[in-house]
């Protein structure tokens, strides 16, 4: 039920990003037959709050599980961003639990949750508006955490990247293949064994010796 | 980033347990327009028992009086409409442009007790109140004011006012006609500037309170603490 559920958020555009690729995507295949997928979810998810309001847990549980998406995406269409996202669904469920017995079985559940959202997401949005950025204070203006990553957090984790493979690649090939397949490729001694044709052993000692030249490498570069 | 998503969708999904966890039944609110009956419905017991104590005599003659006839009318409209757009506010998904529906009834009830103004003008010699009455009617609008208001607020809390504030107004709006209405039978003369003044003020701190007071007493009680 939750997979046809979020499957029919999906055909409707709903569980996407406006103006995201997939998003136009989904609204592109929506406006063929998300009509009429639009009514059964409608109908399924009326069911499912009909059936919650008469204390039916799985149907409460399964209903709460298809709106996180659907909450999550119309928080982003009202301008909510980063990990405050989360804090929009958290209010917005907590306020679908308290105000579910507001919600008229003959009446679309969309609406009902759509009006929910939009106004926790406003509420979160004056919050954070309400809380003050000092600009003029140029210690406290230097303090205020940016949230966003450092300039250069980029050209670093690439550099540290390139430096990496520099050393796996300078290691011998015993200690390479070791390195590679267990290590990055996560597979177990068995697969890596039949796959270098060397035993579980000399694998082993394979890893160990190259983890060790390789800390031995890497700490010299870094100095 | 990988880990802050599994991290959130652990969070919701700890919260979808708490609540379908601890759900229990509840009984869908009825329509707006029921739960406007039942409001209006003690109100108008309390215009029952008004009469029954006035009588109707008094009452008749003003009605025939045609601004006093319409400011009656008017009220009592502006009573009924008001308190269904503030019902309907009260549902989540509902329109906010119910806050419209009692405008009309309330141009004409404030339009029609205006021509009270001219009053003395137009029919000199008309049974003016005293200071004294005056008073008398100003605390019987905030008398007839502070039990409905209690009935209603309590009535739109048992829904999910997402503007708690207009929601407030509008139930104010409804106290305030209602107990205009309810003073039709007992008003023991014709309108004055004095005595629409007295109105205007205590119809205006019955939407100021309820709209203060109420918007506090109808928003969400505690703020979703995250889990």
């Amino acid at each position: 039920m939750i997979l046809a559920v979020q499957a029919g958020f999906a055909t409707c555009g709903w569980s996407l990003a406006p103006g995201s690729e997939a998003g136009q995507d989904a609204a592109r295949a929506g406006g063929r037959n998300g009509g009429g997928a639009r009514m059964v979810l409608e109908e399924e998810l009326a069911g499912l709050m009909a059936s919650a309001q008469r204390g039916d847990a799985a149907a409460y549980r399964a209903l709460l599980k298809a709106c996180l998406p659907v909450v999550s995406a119309i928080a982003r269409s009202q301008g909510v961003r980063g990990e405050a996202v989360d804090d929009v669904v958290q209010d917005t469920l907590m306020t679908v639990h308290r105000a579910r017995a507001s919600y008229d079985p003959d009446r679309p559940f969309m609406p009902w949750l759509r009006a929910i959202t939009q106004r926790r997401a406003i509420d979160r949005l004056r919050r954070s508006g309400r809380r003050p950025r000092e600009v003029n204070d140029p210690l406290a203006y230097e303090a205020e955490v940016d949230p966003g990553p450092a300039p250069g957090q980029s050209l670093e984790a690439r550099d540290r990247a390139a430096a990496l493979a520099r050393a796996v690649a300078s290691l011998p090939d015993g200690q390479r293949q070791a390195v590679e397949q267990l290590g990055l490729r996560e597979l177990s001694l068995d697969e890596a064994a039949a796959l270098t044709g060397r035993s579980k052993g000399a694998l082993k000692v394979n890893l160990h010796r190259a983890l060790k030249a390789l800390r031995t490498s890497l700490t010299r570069e870094a100095e | 980033m990988a880990e802050r998503a599994g991290c959130e969708t652990t969070r919701h999904d700890r919260l979808v347990e708490a609540l379908a966890g601890g759900l229990e039944p509840v009984r869908p609110l009825p329509a707006p327009g029921i739960r406007t009956a039942v409001w209006l419905g003690a109100a108008l017991l309390a215009g029952l028992l008004l009469v029954a104590e006035a009588g109707m005599t008094g009452f008749m003659l003003r009605m025939h009086v045609p601004d006093l006839a319409l400011a009656a009318i008017g009220a009592v409209l502006t009573a009924i409409t008001a308190a269904y757009a503030a019902f309907a506010t009260s549902v989540p998904g509902r329109s906010g442009r119910w806050a419209l529906l009692p405008l009309p009834p309330l141009a004409l009830w404030i339009g029609a007790s205006g021509l009270g103004c001219l009053r003395e003008w137009i029919a000199p010699g008309t049974d003016l109140p005293g200071a004294h009455t005056v008073t008398d009617c100003f605390s019987f609008l905030i008398c007839a004011s502070v039990p409905l208001s209690v009935l209603i607020v309590m009535m739109l809390r048992r829904a999910c006012p997402l503007r708690p504030n207009l929601t407030a107004a509008l139930g104010g709006l409804a106290v305030s006609a209602a107990a205009a209405a309810l003073l039709m039978p007992v008003h023991p003369h014709d309108a004055t500037a004095t005595d629409l003044l007295m109105h205007a003020a205590a119809v205006a701190i019955v939407i100021a309170v309820n709209g203060l007071a109420g918007g506090r007493l109808l928003a969400p009680s505690s703020r979703a603490e995250p889990v």
